[in-house]
């Protein structure tokens, strides 16, 4: 039997330790916002936070999570108005959106890490990310709106 | 009581004739999977003055979305316009996104066409109904229509300062004669109040909050999760197989077969076997375990380096002319100089974020599905060819799409769903990985393509030859289908818009060896790789300017009618009158992105240039300027990036911005990394970590978008801003390093 916290609810896992948390997630715990797109850990659609790091769901087992704080994009704030999802609304970030969950909880990790990122922490920090649309550049900027630095 | 339709046409019982007049939130609930898929409710409204809208006497706005939102944002922006021109006040909007009905008109979001093929069906339908309301007020009021007037929502009749909602009118509208086209009176472009304005789309604050539901997101109750085992050779069968393995995995509960697909493959399930499982990674475990033998079959010898071989051989040779301008042979044979060159693109994946995904439930003879497609009409049809029921048994939900580029036009996965619920007798979620997605997908065409020119004394071409090889699309529909579609020589290769005296196409055969499809601009891709970057060759070998050269060859403002020429060429299905191939406007947005680019002033340094390309497509013009920075290594950087639109009237200038932004960095991927390739018939590549995509760091930093101003009709922006930015990219890393690279992806060249 596997505990963990996610989004600040007890939870309990007594299913195969192997399976990775995103599926737990996904089809367990029915939060779809956390999504999947290679299962590899190549492209961060899947990204949450354990213990306030991002970490790749899909290719962390929920043997490695007991004991852990998860937090998924449903959980990174009551209302859905963390300053880094306002970011991404006012530049409009989304184009198709699947990948921006991840985006976001990667962009949140980031500005916990470095308040103020210049462009050279912000490539390092979501180079793991993929957006297939193409929604980079708003990306930046939306992080830079957050950490409140100069586009 | 009797039965009643919603805005889908979906027969809703237990309704009253009375209640139909009432609001009926809600009967959704109806709708089986309606709880767990947080779909908007299928509500049957009051009035229906079309079937894209639906007025209830509360005020509530329903507008039918019918198209597929894959992130152009268009399940917002064609609802923006009906909702414009009913003079509708937006809050009180709901949209619901229409599930699978001819009714509707084609709800294949593909080519670009949204806006183009609806823009006007919008505009009728709300203006057709805003008449009607107009028209019920002055009846209530006993005073002429042409004295009320509608505005958000409200009529007015200002004479006597009686005002009444939409919601108050609807009853007496709804008992209004449609009017005739001719009755109705449209907007102004001053008069409009959302088109041309920045609206937020309907999803955007769910997508940054994980709410969106995508098909990967789809349940219905009771589903089970599927994986397919497929042959890794395409047109291989199932010998046999040993699934003992992959039963003992926790969570499996059986598997299943689904049989071979029958030549031609369209969009037909490709056969395999299924490990069924109660929830996804035991489904995708369970696969991994499973023991196939195939029979291979007659494309296990498929190899990308033979096969490109073959290709650029015929590209060398004389193949069937589609375009045969003046007399290009004795033109060539009196040119000053003649210069050729080869050019490559390989297969390429589409590689939408959200791998293919459906869940579909067979019962009483009828399907219903939620998925991610972008054709749900196509889906109808595909389950139905497979299951033997008739499509209008299928319901095609759609959700929203995690990225399409065409790969969602082909709904084989969809038929995966369908036919494995038939046989479990559940409901079932087929979900592809991202190695199916790369292995099995329907490729973007491999293309070698051959161009040859002879100039004058200035170094302009007065014969130009382009000949490009590739397999069909065509194949998806007739498995003998070798040469290119007049819709793919549609698409940059014969209807070159230079003026040049003496101008040949031509097309050569090709046989496919995997599914090949749409992806994303299409054949645009090469053919534009090819002429912009001998444009740009034949441009440095006279020593002249490329933006200079490019504008004399492209040549004086006029339109081109390639069908008087004699030459079959599709434009897009669209009359020539209404979308002339007008080099007007090809110079002008080659004119504006020289001088927002800086063209002029920034002269190439060792390491850093500027390059052009710019191209038609879609009816829609685009030059791209791209500046690159290659450094001691090789390594590519692109700083800037400038793409001026010329798509006509612009409804939503801020998606626009968003699709030519994409668009730079999709061009990139294509440019720089991207690559499918075969050995012994099996697609090599597996994941992002061998199908490398433009990630941050590679995508080009800013971006400018410069949207020409236009009255012209409506024309397409989810695809053409993909085609110059290959060749520009090209172009700009021959300024800077003087390596020409006529073979993509960058990334296998050695720059310096």
């Amino acid at each position: 039997m596997i505990k963990l916290t996610l989004n600040g609810a007890a939870r309990q896992f007594d299913g195969d330790p192997e399976m990775p948390l995103l599926w737990f997630v996904r089809d367990i715990a029915d939060l779809s916002g956390t999504k999947f797109g290679c299962g590899a850990g190549l492209c961060g659609a899947c990204t949450v936070h354990i213990d306030g790091a991002a970490a790749r769901s899909c290719v962390t087992p929920m043997s490695a999570v007991a004991g852990k704080k998860v937090t998924t994009i449903e959980g990174l704030s009551p209302t859905g108005d963390h300053p880094v999802q306002k970011a991404w609304m006012q530049v409009n970030v989304p184009q198709c959106g699947y990948c921006q969950s991840g985006q976001i909880m990667q962009a949140v990790a980031l500005l916990k890490q470095k308040a103020k990122p210049n462009d050279a922490d912000i490539d390092s920090a979501m180079q793991g990310n993929i957006c297939r649309c193409g929604t980079y550049q708003r990306i930046r900027e939306a992080i830079k709106i957050a950490a409140g630095v100069k586009a | 009581m009797e039965p009643t339709t919603n805005l889908s046409g979906e027969r809703i019982q237990n309704v009253s004739r009375r209640g139909f007049l009432e609001t009926l939130f809600g009967a959704g609930a109806l709708i089986l999977g309606a709880q767990v898929v947080p779909q908007e409710a299928q509500a049957a409204v009051a009035w229906q003055p079309s079937v894209y809208l639906g007025l209830d006497t509360n005020g509530a706005i329903t507008i039918v979305t019918h198209r597929s939102e894959m992130g152009t944002g268009i399940r917002s922006v064609l609802p923006m316009v009906a909702a414009d021109e009913l003079e509708a006040d937006w809050k009180l909007v709901k949209l619901e996104q229409a599930i699978g009905d001819e009714k509707y008109g084609s709800q294949n979001t593909d080519g670009s066409c949204s806006i183009r093929d609806f823009y006007d069906a919008m505009r009728e339908a709300g203006a057709s109904a805003r008449l009607m309301l107009e028209r019920a007020a002055a009846q209530k009021w006993g005073v002429p229509a042409s004295e009320c007037k509608a505005s958000l929502s409200v009529v007015t009749h200002a004479k006597s300062g009686k005002k009444a909602g939409y919601g108050e009118l609807v009853t007496l509208a709804s008992q209004q004669k449609a009017p005739a086209k001719s009755e109705l009176k449209f907007k102004s472009a001053a008069e409009f109040r959302y088109i041309g304005k920045d609206l937020p789309m309907v999803d955007r604050d769910d997508l940054c909050r994980g709410k969106g539901t995508f098909g990967m997101d789809a349940k219905m109750p009771g589903m089970v999760y599927a994986s397919v085992l497929r042959s890794p050779v395409y047109g291989g069968t199932l010998k046999s197989f040993d699934d003992a393995e992959a039963k003992k995995v926790k969570g499996v509960s059986q598997t299943a077969v689904i049989p071979p697909f029958k030549a031609p493959h369209m969009f037909q399930a490709l056969g395999g076997v299924a490990v069924i499982a109660d929830n996804t990674w035991s489904a995708m475990q369970g696969r991994k375990k499973l023991n196939a033998e195939w029979d291979a079959g007659v494309h296990s010898s498929y190899d990308s380096d033979v096969y490109k071989k073959e290709l650029m051989d015929a590209a060398r040779k004389p193949q069937k002319a589609f375009r045969n301008q003046g007399d290009f042979d004795g033109a060539l044979a009196k040119a000053t100089k003649t210069h050729e060159a080869d050019y490559y693109v390989p297969l390429l994946a589409h590689a939408a974020m959200e791998p293919p995904a459906a869940v579909a439930e067979f019962k009483d003879g009828k399907v219903t599905t939620w998925t991610a497609t972008q054709n749900p009409q196509a889906v109808q049809e595909a389950v139905a060819g497979a299951l033997g029921i008739d499509k209008k048994n299928v319901i095609c939900h759609v959700t929203l799409l995690g990225g399409g580029f065409g790969r969602k036009s082909k709904p084989d996965y969809v038929v995966e769903a369908a036919l494995l619920s038939k046989q479990i007798g559940k409901p079932v979620k087929v979900v592809w990985s991202r190695e199916e997605d790369l292995q099995f997908d329907y490729y973007h065409a491999v293309a070698a393509m051959h161009c040859k020119a002879g100039v004058d004394a200035k170094g302009k071409p007065t014969a130009w030859l382009h000949r490009s090889v590739f397999p069909t699309i065509g194949s998806t529909f007739d498995a003998k289908a070798e040469y290119g579609q007049e819709f793919e020589l549609g698409m940059g290769l014969v209807d070159l818009p230079f003026d040049i005296p003496n101008l040949r196409a031509e097309n050569g055969p090709a046989k496919n060896h995997v599914r090949i499809g749409w992806m994303r601009a299409v054949a645009n891709i090469y053919h534009a790789f090819a002429t912009h970057s001998f444009v740009d060759e034949l441009a440095h070998a006279a020593g002249r300017d490329p933006v200079e050269y490019l504008l004399d060859v492209v040549g004086p403002a006029r339109k081109i009618d390639l069908k008087a020429q004699g030459v079959a060429y599709w434009n897009n299905g669209q009359p020539i009158d209404k979308f002339p191939l007008d080099t007007g406007r090809l110079r002008h947005v080659i004119e504006v992105a020289a001088e927002k680019s800086g063209w002029a002033k920034k002269k190439p340094t060792k390491g850093r240039a500027l390059g052009i390309a710019a191209h038609r497509s879609f009816l829609t013009y685009v030059a791209t300027v791209v500046e690159v920075e290659v450094d001691s290594n090789g390594r590519v950087r692109i700083p800037e990036v400038h793409m001026v639109v010329d798509a006509g009237l612009v409804i939503h200038p801020d998606r626009v911005r968003s699709q030519m932004e994409g668009a730079a960095v999709f061009g990139t991927s294509i440019a720089m990394m991207g690559e499918i390739t075969a050995k012994e018939g099996k697609i090599v590549q597996r994941n992002f970590n061998d199908y490398l995509v433009a990630r941050m760091p590679e995508a080009p930093v800013k971006t400018h978008v410069h949207i020409v101003a236009s009255n012209e009709a409506p024309a397409g922006v989810g695809e053409p801003g993909v085609p110059p930015v290959a060749p520009a990219i090209a172009n700009a890393i021959f300024r800077a390093t003087g390596k020409r690279v006529r073979e993509l992806p960058i990334r296998k060249q050695k720059l310096v």
